[in-house]
């Protein structure tokens, strides 16, 4: 189904694997976000531990220890952080609207495959060739029902709906091969709607492009 | 007439011939709210074995990859039923269930103040999830996914029956949710016992109110949705489909604004049984009431602020994805505002380690792991990377397992003595406990991996390559040790019905009033009613459970063989009605099965049969209506205690009044949900807005539609105030009913000369704006002929008085729906005909 890719131990479409900086800013957010959660745990479930023994005398506090401090304070003091850190990332991760988009390709969903065309003509399903380093616009849109374009390791998903073009900023930086799936349950065949992402240094990228279309075509 | 001098087992006699059941087929009419408690509590479980065996099946199919157990045809049913059975068939069934069965043993009452609707609810539960469940056995089970997104779910991408069995199926069980919510909204207010003040009402109460309300609020929008959705496939009126100017997205919102209130719906009663059960485990009265219940209420706001979150990848602005994601993180204060008073409880008491107590840790381990992933899908960018993979499946596992099955369980085996009369036996639950819990973490817990490695939700197969073999093997052997755990629990609670002990009345030294009924539970509850003076009832008033049967109390006495109970004062609970409650009977079976045949022919599109059905059941209701109420005055009577009180019946606002009051708040969210949708679709919805109304409908015809429905307000009013001289009341009535059935007549026009409702989104919008308005008239007219008759034979007088009363708030409804509705029609249609 899918072509030989060159992956890590995780999988092909492994988020934990990242391969572009949007990528990586998700994964490094998830890192952060499961250390201080297990922290979280750790400190609820100490309190639990030591309430069934004798030690629990010394965490008779006021009240409003627990309830203001415990319950309002600590999280409202922690969600804060989080959430300005999530907005930071959230703006680096969108398009930087002062770099133009080095390349257009319209990205078309159906019952059950992916049609990429670029502005050259070239039309391929299945398969996008993207340059290496530079900003890319994706634009993602439906012929049918619901689909969710989705590149793991280059950056989050967005749904394509039908009558709407949703665009995506991809910038990929290394070379190599990748994969991408419909994360939106579409039908019958949802479960094989893969693609692949084969990005290539900018230099070679048209000759790429045509004998990438070649084999489509022979295909 | 307080504690004659008549024994306790005379009393008992006295009650127990008023309260009595018929058995054999008159188990069908039963009312009763043990009886239904009970049995909406042994179907919810019979569904929740049906949806867990479904989950076998789909964890089976996806232990290993390329299994050729199922194909997508079979796994895509069986992932839809699965949670379509959990959400509305078990969850929310069961904590109704639960609630009906506890609240008026908690409450100090006899009974709920609508029996016989509890009854009709039951029963179109028990029909609707039939429906659904015959679909799946002979293979016609929706499957587009539990949240039906159109346009897979739509007409062209789902030809067969299936979305239409979702469809209606689901808004069927639908009106059992919302006649409990009703119910539960209007006992917990009034019908309660006397001295019950807000400030004394029992922490599950509080819990069960503000989910009775977030219901009423909640469920609107995905009925309406349904009912559109539903209408669009029979009839090809465009609501959802973007290539005639519908829009795919309006029906996500509509969804979501169900769907995440629904979770909280789902958590708040299962904490309120945390917050009842872990302080009476720890010797200690709960700590920090009056934060709970603030926190409770914030909750129920704010969950309605949030559901956007589950569409942060639909391409939205950012700035309204930053709005929601803040308000995600938000609804976390008031969950660990609960969190944490329960550990103060805990620490401040003596926790014991009972079986109730080692699920509720169950509870704290699970569901605090699921708020922190919580946290993190509420993080938009790492949404756009987790959503619609495994780590959402599991963390809604963690939240929904966690915060509702976890305490469910320490419930069942809490309250399980209350229920049968018998002491708790704790090994085989101690056995199942951790069968559960460790199956579930083998199930769940790396499985968040599993998604994180890019693992969608909703494929029946992957390839090999994708390195997600061993995770989802580990999960499946994870779902079958958990499901033994649960055969144990079955067979554990089996087993106690039958051979555990006697119990003693109050096992566990608990402080809430259920725990004064004797055991096996009588149908009337208490011989009478106990004067609360305390929050803690059971430990202020020593001796109360005596007293009550030997009669010292209100409503001590059998009159008349009438079932009584009393309401009080929603606030300072002064008792201030005597409530007589209904005798069994089959109207609500009837009602149910006429009910059943209008939703089946809308299935089958025999809608000669549907309508045929709903005239039934509206006869039926009507029949049903009639038998409530009085022909003539009693005054004042004794209620104990040197109390005399009027009947409900001779009151301005009796139960029925609060009813009707609810009713509208669900009606008007429907409402407010469909000029949402009209609003949707004209401003963010692309493409240009048709005209909505035809050019031959001028201006004046909405200003005579809503002069005429203002009009039969004025006429009610007066009505209302003319209610003790029978002849000038009946002929202002006549005049209201003649507006209406006017107002009526210009709508069905207004219906009639619209433009193609198939032809766009908005023309059909505005087509089903005027259909709502035309039918709520049509209703109103139908309550007006029958208040007409009811005056006729004696049943309104100048202290019955409350169903004129009782039309006026529909009256008033619907001319503000009227004027709100024709003015967004004219906002739809700016260029004036």
């Amino acid at each position: 189904m899918l072509p030989l890719l060159g992956t890590g131990c995780d999988g092909p479409l492994s988020s934990l694997d990242p391969a572009s900086p949007q990528a990586s800013a998700v994964a490094d957010l998830w890192w952060i976000m499961l250390v201080g959660s297990g922290l979280v745990f750790l400190l609820v479930m100490t309190l639990l531990t030591l309430a069934f023994t004798s030690a629990r005398r010394y965490l008779r506090r006021p009240h409003a220890i627990y309830i203001l401090g415990g319950g309002l304070v600590f999280p409202a003091t922690v969600l804060s952080v989080l959430l300005a850190y999530a907005l930071f990332t959230g703006e680096r991760l969108l398009a930087d609207p002062a770099r133009p988009a080095a390349l257009r390709v319209q990205a078309m969903a159906a019952q059950w495959q992916w049609t990429f065309r670029y502005a050259s003509g070239i039309e391929m399903s299945d398969r996008l060739v993207l340059p290496a380093g530079q900003p890319v616009d994706i634009a993602i849109s439906s012929q049918d029902v619901i689909h969710s374009f989705w590149i793991p390791r280059l950056g989050g998903k967005i749904d394509a709906l039908p009558g709407r073009i949703h665009v995506m900023r991809i910038i990929s930086e290394q070379v190599g091969t990748y994969a991408g799936a419909c994360a939106e349950f579409c039908g019958l065949n949802h479960a094989g709607m893969y693609f692949t992402v084969e990005v290539v240094p900018l230099a070679e990228f048209e000759t790429v492009l045509r004998q990438a279309m070649d084999e489509t075509r022979s295909n | 007439m307080a504690a004659s001098g008549k024994s306790a087992l005379l009393r008992h006699k006295d009650l127990q011939r008023a309260w009595c059941n018929p058995p054999g087929w008159g188990r069908l009419a039963a009312v009763n709210h043990s009886i239904i408690g009970r049995r909406f509590i042994l179907t919810a479980l019979a569904f929740f074995a049906i949806g867990g065996l479904l989950a076998m099946l789909l964890r089976a199919q996806l232990a290993t990859s390329r299994s050729a157990f199922v194909g997508p045809e079979i796994y895509n049913q069986f992932f839809t039923m699965h949670g379509t059975v959990m959400m509305f068939l078990f969850a929310i069934p069961l904590f109704e269930g639960l609630a009906m069965y506890l609240l008026p043993k908690m409450l100090g009452s006899r009974d709920m103040a609508f029996p016989r609707l509890s009854a009709y609810g039951y029963w179109c539960y028990v029909l609707g999830g039939s429906i659904l469940v015959v679909a799946l056995a002979i293979g016609y089970a929706p499957d587009s996914g539990w949240f039906m997104y159109t346009p897979l779910s739509s007409k062209p991408y789902t030809p067969g029956i299936n979305s239409d069995v979702w469809l209606i199926g689901i808004t069927f069980v639908e009106i059992s949710a919302i006649s409990a919510a009703v119910e539960i909204a209007v006992s917990i207010l009034r019908i309660r016992t006397g001295g019950m003040s807000l400030q004394r009402l029992p922490i599950f109460a509080w819990y069960m109110l503000v989910t009775a309300f977030m219901i009423l609020v909640g469920f609107p929008p995905l009925i309406l949705g349904s009912i559109l959705l539903e209408v669009e496939r029979a009839f090809g009126w465009p609501f959802f489909d973007p290539t005639r100017g519908g829009d795919p997205l309006l029906w996500q919102h509509l969804f979501w604004m169900f769907g995440h209130p629904e979770v909280y719906i789902i958590f708040l009663p299962a904490a309120g049984a945390i917050s009842t059960i872990l302080p009476v485990l720890s010797r200690q009265r709960l700590i920090g009431y009056s934060w709970l219940v603030a926190s409770i209420i914030a909750l129920g706001f704010i969950s309605f602020g949030l559901w956007v979150h589950h569409m942060f990848t639909t391409g939205l602005p950012h700035l309204s994805l930053a709005f929601f994601s803040a308000a995600s993180l938000l609804v976390v204060i008031p969950t660990s505002v609960q969190i944490f008073s329960w550990l103060a409880t805990l620490v401040m008491g003596r926790p014991q380690l009972k079986l109730p107590m080692l699920y509720i840790l169950g509870f704290f381990f699970v569901f605090v792991m699921g708020g922190l992933t919580g946290v993190m899908v509420g993080v938009v960018p790492f949404d756009w990377q987790a959503h619609d993979t495994h780590f959402v499946v599991a963390h809604l596992h963690y939240v929904l397992v966690g915060g509702f099955v976890f305490p469910m369980l320490a419930a069942a085996y809490y309250w399980l003595p209350r229920f049968t009369g018998r002491q708790a036996q704790h090994r085989l639950g101690l056995v199942a406990f951790w069968l559960i819990f460790l199956g579930f973490h083998g199930t769940f817990f790396l499985m968040h991996l599993t998604g994180l490695r890019g693992m969608p939700r909703r494929i029946f197969t992957y390839p090999v390559e994708m390195n997600w073999d061993v995770l989802n093997l580990i999960s499946s052997m994870g779902s079958f040790v958990m499901a033994a755990g649960f055969a144990l629990f079955v067979v554990d609670i089996i087993l106690q019905l039958r051979f555990a002990p006697r119990s003693c009345r109050n096992p566990w030294q608990a402080d809430t009033l259920e725990w004064t009924v004797p055991g096996p539970v009588p149908l009337y509850n208490f011989a009478a009613l106990p004067h609360i003076r305390s929050r803690y009832p059971l430990k202020a008033q020593s001796g109360l459970a005596l007293k009550l049967a030997t009669g010292d109390g209100y409503l001590p006495e059998v009159r008349h063989g009438w079932m009584e109970t009393l309401s009080v004062d929603m606030v300072s609970g002064r008792p201030d009605q005597i409530v007589l409650l209904p005798k069994p009977t089959y109207l609500p079976f009837f009602a149910a099965l006429a009910t059943a045949v209008f939703f089946l022919g809308a299935l089958f599109k025999i809608y000669g049969l549907a309508l045929a059905g709903l005239a039934t059941a509206m006869t039926l209701f009507l029949v049903w209506a009639w038998h409530s109420g009085l022909q003539r005055d009693y005054g004042a009577l004794p209620a104990g205690l040197g109390l005399s009180l009027p009947l409900h019946a001779e009151t301005e606002r009796p139960p029925a009044w609060w009813a009707m009051a609810f009713t509208l708040v669900a009606d008007g969210t429907m409402f407010a949900s469909l000029l949402f949708g009209g609003i949707f679709l004209l401003v963010v919805t692309p493409g240009e807005v048709q005209p909505a109304i035809a050019s031959g409908a001028a201006m004046w015809l909405d200003i005579v539609i809503i002069g005429l429905l203002a009009g039969a307000v004025f006429a009610m009013r007066r009505t209302v105030r003319a209610v003790a001289t029978p002849a000038p009341r009946q002929r202002l009535i006549g005049i209201a009913f003649v507006q209406q059935l006017l107002a009526a007549a210009l709508l069905v026009y207004l219906i009639r000369a619209a433009p193609d409702a198939k032809a766009h989104a908005v023309h059909a919008l505005s087509t089903a704006m005027l259909w709502y308005l035309a039918l709520h008239v049509m209703v109103a007219l139908v309550m007006t002929g029958f208040t007409i008759a009811r005056g006729r034979c004696g049943y309104i007088s100048a202290t019955r008085s409350a169903e004129p009363r009782i039309l006026l708030l529909w009256y008033t409804y619907v001319a503000l729906a009227g004027l709100i509705g024709l003015a967004l029609l004219r906002l739809i249609s700016p260029v004036a005909p």
